[in-house]
């Protein structure tokens, strides 16, 4: 193999790369609150004991979990398309990420609020709290601090999910721009190399803050 | 004034409640006392709602609890209950358990809701503890805050299912000290409880259950002393 290793492209375009890793942040992080919104209510839905509720739910959390993520992304960008729906990629990305993050924390939610014993919500609801209030300022934070662990994990795995803006032509992100830089200069192991090191840079920052927040945050 | 009028309940198949009779005055203190499964907490639960009931009728100063256009939130606020463990939240402190329903349910600001925090967190002695979480607390510690929450919604009845049971035997002195000192300032109190020197000593009236009905009912004096059925003197002797 006579392929030389050649750093200077790379380098040069280093400020790009990370401009597209900032973005890859953007859509990870919005990715994840959503999908914690939405999960919440999966979580909720499938714990009503409600056919109507549960059903959708259920057919939600089964199809996140258990179709390629890929696959996902590839639905919302041709799919809501074919519906007449045009949605760009930046969008179709980000909901597909979203959709499965949903998907799997549901499911971590659905654990984590079983781990809150009944009495909490049997103390709450005495008091004269109402249902939402009980689950908003009861229920949802000691959930949340059950579940915190397991999140942390979905918010990695979202910033690596990222990556597959590029299959419905996202340029934008890392995995956008390295690939455009990569098709211009064809310095396909550097470029990629030092994508890889940015993307294990943002997942720690994910990490290392998450534990930051739970410190502040679970003081009991 | 509560009133229950010959309540059923029903989990499923399993009749637990079999008509309750029961009324109390503003100002009682009652004791239930009964064998485990005899349905007494079930019976707390249907008071403030928590539980349905299939058949019979309980009002609460003439609102009638189980009745579809009831507010049972608003019912609650007057209706303090303290179970016999859990009640504190763990992710809150102290103040904040306290402050939560004052705040939250009767729209009181902060600084309201504190000050009153503070004086029921002094009168169950707890006024150095405001900014503890709950697992700093001893269970008799936790038991005097739950009831300090209760209080702080400014309730005219109070509830207390076998708050002591749960707890070390010296810790059990403090709480039933603070439920004596509530019995004293007039509080409206159904107490279930196996404490039974405790229920002689506060009560007005005591209440033998079994078998999802009051078997008895009667003074302190005539219950513990003399007991005019069978099964009250053989439920007494038991323990
Ligand atoms: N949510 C429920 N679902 C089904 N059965 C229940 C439920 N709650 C209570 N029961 C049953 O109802 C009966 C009465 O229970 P309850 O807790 O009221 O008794 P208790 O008199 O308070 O007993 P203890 O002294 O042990 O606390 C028991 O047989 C219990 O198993
Ligand atoms: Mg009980």
């Amino acid at each position: 193999m006579d392929y030389e290793f050649q750093w200077r492209p790379v380098l040069r375009s280093l400020p790009e790369m990370l401009w597209g890793a900032l973005q890859t942040i953007e859509i990870a992080g919005l990715a994840m609150m959503l999908g914690t919104v939405l999960a919440i209510f999966l979580a909720l839905a499938k714990r009503s004991g409600k056919k109507y509720l549960s059903l959708p739910a259920d057919m939600w959390i089964e199809t996140a979990r258990n179709t390629p993520a890929l696959f996902q992304i590839y639905m919302l960008y041709f799919g809501l398309g074919s519906l007449g729906l045009q949605v760009g990629s930046y969008t179709a990305l980000l909901l597909g990420i979203t959709f499965n993050n949903a998907g799997y924390l549901a499911e971590t939610f659905r654990g984590g609020f079983a781990a809150v014993p009944e009495t909490q919500t049997r103390a709450a609801r005495s008091l004269g709290l109402g249902a939402v209030q009980t689950q908003w300022h009861i229920v949802i934070p000691q959930m949340l601090r059950a579940v915190f662990h397991a999140m942390t994990n979905q918010m990695v795995w979202s910033v690596l999910m990222s990556s597959l803006g590029v299959i419905v032509g996202l340029t934008t992100d890392l995995t956008g721009v390295t690939q455009e830089l990569n098709v211009v200069t064809y310095r396909t192991f550097e470029y990629f190399f030092v994508a890889a090191c940015l993307y294990y840079l943002i997942s720690k920052a994910f990490t290392l803050s998450a534990r930051v927040v739970a410190w502040r945050l679970f003081r009991y | 004034m509560i009133a229950i009028e010959n309540v059923h309940k029903q989990f499923g198949t399993l009749h637990v409640l079999k008509g309750v009779d029961l009324s109390v005055q503003k100002g009682e203190v009652l004791s239930m006392i009964g064998g485990s499964g005899s349905g007494k907490s079930t019976m707390l639960m249907c008071i403030n709602g928590l539980e349905g009931i299939q058949q019979g009728r309980i009002t609460v100063d003439g609102v009638e609890v189980h009745a579809k256009a009831t507010d049972l939130n608003k019912l609650r606020r007057r209706i303090g209950i303290v179970f016999q463990q859990w009640n504190a939240f763990p992710h809150l402190t102290v103040l904040e358990n306290v402050t939560l329903a004052p705040r939250k349910v009767l729209g009181k600001s902060r600084e309201e809701a504190e000050a009153i925090a503070i004086e029921q967190l002094s009168h169950v002695g707890l006024k150095e503890k405001l900014a503890v979480f709950p697992s700093r607390l001893s269970g008799g510690q936790q038991q005097r805050m739950a009831i300090a929450r209760a209080l702080a919604m400014s309730p005219d009845y109070m509830l207390f299912d076998e708050v002591t049971s749960a707890l070390d035997p010296q810790l059990v002195g403090e709480v039933l000290d603070t439920m004596r000192m509530l019995s004293k300032e007039g509080m409206t109190m159904i107490v279930v409880t196996h404490e039974m020197r405790f229920a002689r000593e506060v009560s007005d009236r005591v209440a033998f259950f079994r078998e999802g009905r009051i078997h008895e009912i009667g003074s302190p004096e005539q219950i513990f002393e003399n007991p005019q059925k069978p099964e009250t003197a053989a439920f007494l002797k038991s323990i």
